[in-house]
């Protein structure tokens, strides 16, 4: 059980690492955003579910569980929304960016408030 | 053996942190300070945890507990910041 | 082992001090003073005062990068006005 335990928080300090990684090695802040959420919530509920499995007779398990649940609520929210307000501020694209689908809701949204009664209804 | 492959853990989980904070340093703009602030509090809980498990005291959790709420509170008040109106 | 914890965080604690006293961008300031204070916390959680820290954390990482956050907000709608 300790062997799985540290096998399982050595695997959430490398997820930890390589999102790290993509955090210095990104082009752009979006992929960056990307890059550092979703590697960094998958590294931190492995290693605290390796270190709950390892010493679960000291720090307990219950806890452990209430902290992985605000990480898996809380990460990508925060997350979703630094996106939309960095999109909102202006912050430009990377040159490979081959789609920005927010950039075009906006307009459409734009146009259907101006009033054109011919807007596809859905 | 075990404890071993622990410390490693830990060290490379400090690593993370340092690479976050270049990215910190050199981050152009404050957006990308956000960023890297957001996942230097993320890697700090699994550090809080990896301390609780190291000294055997189960209270320290509570740090942790207490930060991960705390980081969505200020990062949701950074980004209504970004977009022009807190 | 811990030796190396505290040598790591006290030199980056150090590094973003100076980094946020020569920052152009206030808002990048504050982040930085928000990175001092994370990092307080933890070395407050090493040197066994947990209570210390969970005082940090909510102080000096929430409620000032908050209220920092406001001011910064009423100087720009202030500067807008005049």
């Amino acid at each position: 059980m300790e062997l799985a335990g540290a096998i399982v928080t050595l695997l959430g300090s490398l997820f930890l690492f390589l999102g790290a990684l993509g955090l210095f090695r990104m082009p752009d802040i979006y992929n960056r955003m990307q890059a550092g959420t979703k590697a960094t919530t998958m590294g931190t509920l492995l290693f605290i579910a390796g270190l709950a499995m390892g010493f679960h007779e000291t720090i307990g398990a219950s806890k452990v569980i209430i902290i992985i649940l605000f990480v898996i609520f809380t990460n990508p929210l925060s997350s979703h929304a630094l996106a939309r307000a960095a999109h909102k501020a202006g912050i430009p694209l990377a040159k490979e960016t081959v789609k920005d689908d927010l950039a075009a809701d906006e307009e459409n949204e734009e146009g259907a408030m101006k009033g054109t009664q011919e807007g596809e209804e859905l | 053996m075990v404890n071993t492959l622990y410390t490693i853990a830990a060290m490379i989980g400090l690593a993370a942190l340092l690479l976050a904070f270049v990215r910190m340093i050199i981050g152009p703009g404050a957006a990308n300070r956000v960023v890297a602030l957001d996942v230097m509090t993320i890697v700090s809980i699994s550090l809080i945890v990896f301390l609780s498990a190291h000294f055997g005291r189960g209270i320290y959790l509570d740090i942790a507990l207490v930060y991960s709420l705390i980081a969505f509170v200020g990062v949701v008040a950074m980004a209504r910041y970004l977009e022009r109106g807190l | 082992m811990i030796t190396v914890f505290i040598v790591v965080l006290s030199l980056v604690m150090i590094a973003a001090a100076v980094l946020a006293v020569q920052q152009k961008s206030l808002l990048s300031a504050v982040l930085l003073a928000g990175v001092i204070s994370l990092l307080a916390s933890i070395l407050y959680l090493v040197l066994a005062a947990p209570d210390v820290a969970m005082t940090e954390a909510a102080i000096g990482s929430g409620l000032t990068t908050i209220v920092f956050l406001f001011a910064l907000n009423k100087i720009r709608k202030q500067g807008k006005h005049d």
